[in-house]
């Protein structure tokens, strides 16, 4: 079969008209809601809004990774499937926007920035040179600003090629990729240590970076496999998936799941073992109160749950079961960041109000619009893509 | 030999594409019992067969599970309840040290299981051997050709329709093969003079090498690593403390685990002892049991089982009073504590290391019950 046979030249361009006013209002609610809690509480609101730039910076860089993999393992299964990815990391710019509100508001996110702080308390003094208010925004906006390149470089050379249809693009994609590995792997290490670690600065854990990673992995596959069946599921997909696309969706969720129960535990489990004050100061509120059923809850459904939904391998075929459960690990990668950020906040029970409604409205709404935006400017299947005819004939 | 007896017919097809349009016809027409051969798999094949989705990953998954759970429960009755070892300053149940092994014995027991299902599944077992096996078929499909064998058990099964058929298909040739059970006999070469010796060569050598290997080799450089660890063994000189004890004394004011420290030192002050000590036990089903226990090892052989002297070593040693006189019913129960732990004026030894203060404490309890049974009306019963 020919490429012009196999692609639905209809369907190349947007998605259903829902997902963009879907993602709108969830948008204007979240934004309205935040702004409300603001200026309820500056401080709990400032907390969900690290939230909602955790939740959207790990799905943007999880599903920028997602297709830096793709050319760096020069796969060709997923050719067809890249583009949702490479709009799921449009929204990788704004992060800009979502941090700049934060960045006036340090001194009264993180305790760090007291000053009293670092004349009593030895570790704090050693860390000083590090995380000070100064370093702290140029780190930021550096980190920002390195995805972003990379996001712009990728996505330029992946759009060109569907009007030259140059393969040079792809091998220049290759090499950026590569590049973008071991970058990756840093500015992500700075972004979680500075924005969630120094949350609670006597804490370290030196796997940290690889947990968020996980989970942003995670969180961006489950999202790209939402999409990827629903569109073809509802036949607006332009070019026909099989079942086999579907069990590699199902199961690289499913090698997630357990690589983020890996790293949660291995963290959990040294820490817990050592016994050390400053490492168990972390854990011990999330252990006890109304925040161990929140990490039980975690526990069951960022793993357990979704683990068993996943097992099988006619689970993985089944697009009904995986739509269920991307939307379910979505919520659950919430509840990740919830558990991760607002036992700082408040460590003696869990709080739910105004600024964690924000935070999940505001999270699905950026996701869902800029998604929606993207797909209406750019080709559903990256047509000039030279492995795309290969990559439709998949077969496991 | 017995008769041949036909196991069925195999077909050689020459592509892919025949082998996988001849695999969908044979299932088109209702045959169960045949197989497939490549030496390579092939797209396509395992829906072309209406082969079922196999049952070893259940196995797998069943006994993956079991693995975890039995570990579970070996970890908790060994360390919890068995035996009771306190690791790291961590609870006696500590789960999450379990998680790591739980792991591993899902992945042994899940491997494990799904290999020996797989063999028995696959292999047939316990049956050795395959008609298939060193026939021209076998040759081709591992080379160059891909096969088809149908069984003659299968009820649709017709030697001469079904060589027809396969014909029909496109084969290239289509071998009927023969079921020959194969007469092994070992006993001649199992009694070879030279075989037997080869064994026992092969025996002496392999275990002078692991002799010498374990205990010579090891103990010479580099392998004594282990041997030659900068630490202080026991029992041995050391240069780092200045008293030269290799193994240090506990720090003073230790008190052991189950220890129950004296509020005043018994062979210090026994007057002060008697006077005050204080039963800190309560009589309770098994302190009275563990003081009968320990009464009737140590001091019944003396005191008799009832503490009234009349005992089996009576005439022997110097008989010990009845503890039923008035003046021992009211006796305080320190005078019975430092008794048992002192010894009484150098004919009763001390009872201090044989029994532990606790116990000591529950014999007291034992002796009161007696004291109370012989009289229940004494003074001391007020």
């Amino acid at each position: 079969m020919s490429r012009s046979e196999q692609i639905d030249a209809s369907k190349l361009k947007g998605v259903p008209t829902s997902y963009s006013s879907v993602g709108w209002s969830l948008l204007i609610i979240g934004v309205v809601l935040m702004l409300v809690a603001f200026a309820i509480n500056v401080r709990h609101a400032s907390f969900s809004l690290i939230m909602t730039l955790t939740y959207v910076a790990t799905i943007g860089t999880g599903a920028l990774f997602w297709v830096g993999t793709e050319y760096v393992s020069s796969a060709v299964w997923s050719t067809a499937l890249r583009r949702p990815f490479e709009f799921m990391a449009g929204v990788i710019p704004f992060l800009f926007i979502l941090v700049f509100p934060l960045l006036f508001n340090l001194h009264t996110i993180f305790t760090w920035t007291h000053k009293s702080l670092f004349a009593t308390d030895p570790t704090m003094l050693v860390r000083a040179p590090y995380l000070n208010v100064p370093f702290f925004i140029i780190r930021t906006i550096l980190v920002i600003g390195v995805w972003c390149l990379f996001y712009f470089l990728i996505i330029r050379n992946s759009k060109l090629q569907d009007t030259t249809r140059d393969q040079r693009l792809t091998k220049r994609n290759v090499n950026l990729s590569a590049g973008f590995m071991p970058v990756f792997a840093i500015t992500l290490t700075l972004f979680t240590v500075d924005w969630l670690m120094s949350l609670a600065p006597n804490w370290t854990s030196t796997v940290f970076a690889v947990y968020v990673f996980a989970g942003a992995a995670l969180g961006a596959m489950a999202f790209g496999t939402l999409l990827i069946v629903k569109l073809n599921e509802k036949n607006r997909f332009p070019v026909k998936l099989t079942p086999d696309h579907y069990y590699n969706l199902g199961a690289f969720l499913f090698a997630f799941i357990n690589f983020w129960a890996y790293i949660a535990f291995s963290q959990f489990m040294l820490q817990w073992y050592g016994n050390l004050k400053d490492e168990t100061a972390w854990y011990i509120p999330r252990m006890h109160g109304s925040w161990a059923v929140v990490s039980i809850v975690l526990v069951l459904g960022e793993f357990l749950i979704p683990f068993f939904m996943l097992v099988s391998r006619a689970a993985k075929f089944n697009p009904r079961r995986l739509v269920f459960v991307s939307v379910w690990l979505l919520v659950a990668h919430a509840i990740d960041i919830y558990w991760l950020t607002m036992p700082e906040y408040n460590s003696s029970g869990a709080v739910f109000g105004l600024g964690e409604i924000a935070f999940l409205f505001l999270s699905a709404g950026i996701v869902l619009a800029v998604f929606a935006w993207k797909a209406k400017k750019n080709n559903m299947v990256p047509i000039g893509d030279p492995k795309l005819e290969r990559g439709l004939e998949f077969h496991l | 030999m017995s008769e041949k007896r036909l196991y069925g017919l195999a077909a050689i097809f020459d592509t892919p594409e025949k082998v996988v349009a001849a695999a969908r016809a044979v299932a088109g027409r209702g045959f169960t019992k045949y197989d497939s051969y490549s030496s390579y798999p092939i797209h396509g094949i395992d829906s072309a067969m209406r082969l079922k989705r196999t049952r070893i990953p259940f196995v797998t998954l069943v006994a993956g599970l079991s693995g975890a759970v039995l570990l579970v429960l070996f970890t908790w009755w060994t360390n919890s309840v068995d035996f009771p070892l306190v690791i790291g300053g961590k609870p006696y149940f500590a789960w999450p040290d379990y998680v790591p092994l739980m792991f591993e014995m899902t992945v042994l027991f899940g491997a494990v299981s799904t290999v020996i299902a797989l063999l028995v599944v696959w292999l047939n077992l316990p049956r050795n051997s395959h008609p298939l096996h060193d026939t021209e078929f076998m040759k081709k499909v591992s080379k160059d050709r891909f096969g088809i064998c149908i069984e003659s058990d299968d009820p649709r099964f017709n030697e001469i329709e079904t060589r027809r058929f396969f014909e029909d298909l496109g084969a290239e040739s289509v071998d009927s093969i023969y079921d020959e059970p194969v007469d092994i006999s070992l006993r001649q070469k199992v009694l070879d003079p030279k075989f037997i010796a080869a064994i026992v060569v092969v025996a002496v050598v392999s275990s002078a090498t692991t002799y010498l290997a374990l205990n010579k080799m090891l103990l010479i450089r580099p392998w004594s690593s282990l041997n030659a660890q900068f630490k202080v063994n026991p029992e041995s000189r050391s240069t780092f403390y200045s008293d030269r004890f290799g193994m240090r004394p506990p720090v003073t004011g230790t008190v052991a685990r189950g220890h129950l420290p004296d509020p005043i030192t018994v062979s210090d002050n026994i007057a002060a002892a008697e006077k005050y000590l204080v039963n800190p036990l309560l009589p309770t089903p098994h302190v009275m049991q563990v003081g009968q226990r320990d009464f009737n090892t140590y001091c019944s052989p003396c005191h008799g089982y009832f503490a009234d002297g009349n005992s089996r070593l009576q005439g022997q040693f110097p008989s010990p009073p009845s503890l039923h006189t008035d003046s021992l019913r009211l006796a305080p129960d320190g005078l019975y504590y430092n008794v048992i732990t002192n010894g009484f004026q150098g004919v009763m030894p001390s009872y201090a290391r044989q029994i532990p203060r606790k116990e000591r404490w529950a014999i007291v309890w034992y002796i009161r019950a007696l004291q109370k049974a012989q009289n229940p009306n004494g003074p001391e019963a007020k």
